[in-house]
């Protein structure tokens, strides 16, 4: 088991490198200048100093070696010096000042480093998305397990229906729906997230519950559609199996074959399902994000595309396929550790 | 003296058929009888037929130009509206209402929907040619296994959303150069489509091919002489053609949501070219006052991303022959 996984992390570098490799080739094709907005009295001799100090008249090679570098050793650089400087978790450490000035990615737009962005973005992001995913996977798991317990039933019947209907209504639509619902016709909650609200008090904390209902109900809506789904389809293969017939023969209670024998079961495909489509949520979101105005990294990678922002686009590219590399390893190792009848050799 | 025999004994009565026997049922009316059954497939089938058929038969029926500005008919409401609202905007001769520019909604959605239909259809093919090309090749030809094999896990690692949007946005000048405005956007959008979403019919194919391979007919077929090339079109593509169909329509659904996501975030197709995802993401400013023009696109997109998807799911059935007959 620590060979495949060891294996599978050592595999995953040139996966990754790759993707890099590709991400940064396509976006080499761009036709945006980021010169584009500088004035034209400023003379040409000027401009190229301009271009050089951004790193655009290296050739391509040079410059992705050059990305690569600033990722993967000044920018973690970076975050340790963080951590044992202003962090409260490793702030006891000795400060260790790794980071001696060197370039890091810069943002075209902003011109301040890309990842101080990014760590700005990301709460937002995961404080919707996450909350979203776990609310998602909590409603979907009992209706998956009541509705194939009780197959053809109504509730099995209406289940599947309206699971069906979460998983063909796209976000885009819901989002839109629901703000007309529940924000303009009945007032109930925000139509905009606004992340410059800090809680403090009751009264905030209440008025944060209420902003973060519609982004995480859309996003719910698709996680629990997917989810349950895939619940149901695990439960029924199991229920009919041998083992069941044996635990109910012996004497158990229904309960205690339902949830102990089957679930546990169960649960193993649906856990990897689950580890699975973490990117994929986060990838929904930019859409989410866009609708209900959340300023995370979904909508960062949005208005970066559209402002030509080459290297924010590239390392949230980046990190996207990050995550879906780390998901799906942690999605084969789950299952190698549940399932004690996979072995991998 | 013997007596003669009969040319024929007579048959020992209770082996004797009672009529003629039943004529031998083909496979593909077992499946039409099982995908019968399932209600939602039905009805997914039909509403599919009929929405194509409106959206590519439309225009001849309901013959108002989708582009055409009438200012002075604009932000009519739908003819339904006069139900509740008797100071409403209406008008039977604008049943859907019209925008903010005059232009009216039925055309609009027709229009729209011929164009989201068109790119979800062939995306869905496109996808489904290199998804059986790979998963054959990768199935078949042993030496290109492991090669195609990591190509597709790289592609499946790739972020699909992100890099639809950054390729749009990246291929989009050179394109409309090259087919013009919609042209262009219509073969980046499909191709773009396609390039990323046919990871699962590889591997599906790619699956199936590596078993059947090793049944006796193809044994049989190889015994004979059948070159490579003719085992795979005569007896290997026939029998992965139901999950290929399968994926198809989850295919079909996924291409159709894509284009639409892609119209809503303001990279698909242009302004003034109508369809299903840009009429809903351009009508979102003014979901207050107009809320139908949000409405009727997304139910248009909803509803038939569902049937597509309850009719995917019949198909699973009918062609399981574990499940049909059941």
């Amino acid at each position: 088991m620590l060979t495949f996984a060891v294996r599978r992390l050592v595999l995953a570098v040139p996966t990754l490198l790759f993707i890099s490799f590709v991400i940064f080739m396509l976006l080499q094709l761009a036709p945006g200048d980021p010169m584009a907005q500088v004035p034209l009295t400023v003379p040409p001799e000027v401009k190229e100093k301009m271009r050089q100090a951004l790193g655009v008249g290296e050739p391509a090679l040079v410059q992705y070696w050059k990305w690569l570098v600033q990722v993967f050793w000044i920018e973690p650089k970076v975050f340790i010096d963080y951590l044992t400087n202003s962090s409260s978790l490793l702030g006891w450490l000795p400060d260790t000042q790794l980071y001696q000035n060197e370039l890091r990615v810069i943002s075209w737009q902003t011109r301040s480093p890309v990842m101080d962005i990014v760590i700005q973005r990301i709460p937002q992001t995961l404080w919707v998305v996450g909350m979203a995913y776990v609310v998602g996977i909590l409603i979907a798991l009992p209706i998956g397990i009541y509705s194939a317990y009780r197959q053809y039933s109504v509730f099995d019947q209406t289940g599947t229906f309206i699971t069906m209907i979460g998983f063909s209504i796209p976000p885009f639509f819901t989002g839109p729906l629901l703000i007309v619902i529940f924000s303009v016709q009945l007032g109930w909650f925000p139509s905009i997230y606004d992340t410059t609200h800090v809680v403090n008090d009751w009264a905030s904390f209440k008025y944060q519950l209420s902003q973060m209902i519609l982004p995480v109900m859309v996003l719910a809506l698709q996680t629990t559609a997917q989810i349950s789904r895939y619940m149901r389809a695990s439960m029924l293969d199991n229920l009919n199996q041998d083992y069941v017939r044996t635990a109910r023969a012996k004497g158990l209670g229904e309960a205690v074959v339902v949830t102990v024998h089957v679930l546990r079961n169960s649960m193993i495909p649906v856990i990897t399902v689950i580890a699975l489509n973490v990117p994929a949520i986060f990838g929904g979101a930019i859409i989410t994000e866009n609708v209900f105005k959340v300023n995370g990294i979904g909508q960062l990678l949005i208005t970066a595309l559209f402002a030509n922002d080459l290297p924010m686009v590239m390392t949230l590219t980046f990190i996207f396929a990050v995550l879906i590399v780390l998901f799906n390893l942690i999605a084969d190792i789950l299952y190698g550790l549940l399932d004690p009848r996979i072995r991998y050799d | 003296m013997t007596e003669p025999v009969p040319a024929s004994p007579t048959p020992i009565e209770a082996l004797a058929d009672k009529g003629p026997l039943e004529p031998p049922r083909s496979q593909w009316k077992d499946v039409w009888d099982q995908f019968r059954k399932h209600k939602g497939a039905m009805f997914g089938g039909g509403f599919l037929v009929f929405i194509t058929l409106a959206v590519v038969l439309g225009p001849w029926i309901w013959q108002v130009d989708a582009q055409k500005l009438d200012i002075r008919n604009k932000d009519m409401r739908p003819i339904w509206t006069a139900l509740w609202d008797s100071t409403a905007k209406v008008g039977w001769n604008r049943p859907f209402g019209t925008d903010q520019l005059g232009r009216d909604q039925l055309a609009q959605i027709i229009q729209g929907g011929r164009t989201s239909m068109a790119v979800g259809w062939a995306a869905m093919i496109l996808s489904l040619i290199i998804g059986t090309t790979v998963g054959v090749l990768a199935g078949f030809v042993r030496k290109a296994d492991g090669l195609l094999m990591r190509l597709t896990d790289l592609f499946l690692s790739l972020p699909i959303l992100p890099l639809l949007l950054v390729a749009v946005t990246l291929f989009r000048q050179p394109l409309r150069e090259a087919f013009g405005p919609e042209g262009g956007m219509f073969v980046l959008i499909v191709g773009i489509i396609a390039i990323t979403s046919w990871m699962p019919t590889a591997r599906i194919v790619r699956g199936d091919i590596l078993a059947l391979k090793e049944r006796e007919f193809i044994l049989a077929a190889r015994s004979i002489g059948t070159t490579p090339f003719r085992i795979v079109q005569r007896h290997l593509l026939p029998n992965v053609l139901s999950p290929i169909m399968v994926s198809a329509t989850l295919g079909l659904a996924t291409a159709i949501i894509t284009e639409s996501a892609l119209s809503f975030l303001g990279v698909g197709f242009p302004s003034d070219f109508p369809t299903w995802g840009k009429m809903l993401a351009d009508a979102v400013q003014r979901m207050q006052q107009f809320p139908e023009r949000v409405y009727l696109p997304g139910i248009a997109i909803s509803l038939t991303v569902l049937s597509v998807n309850y009719l995917g799911d019949g198909l699973r059935d009918a062609l399981d022959p574990r499940i049909r007959g059941r």
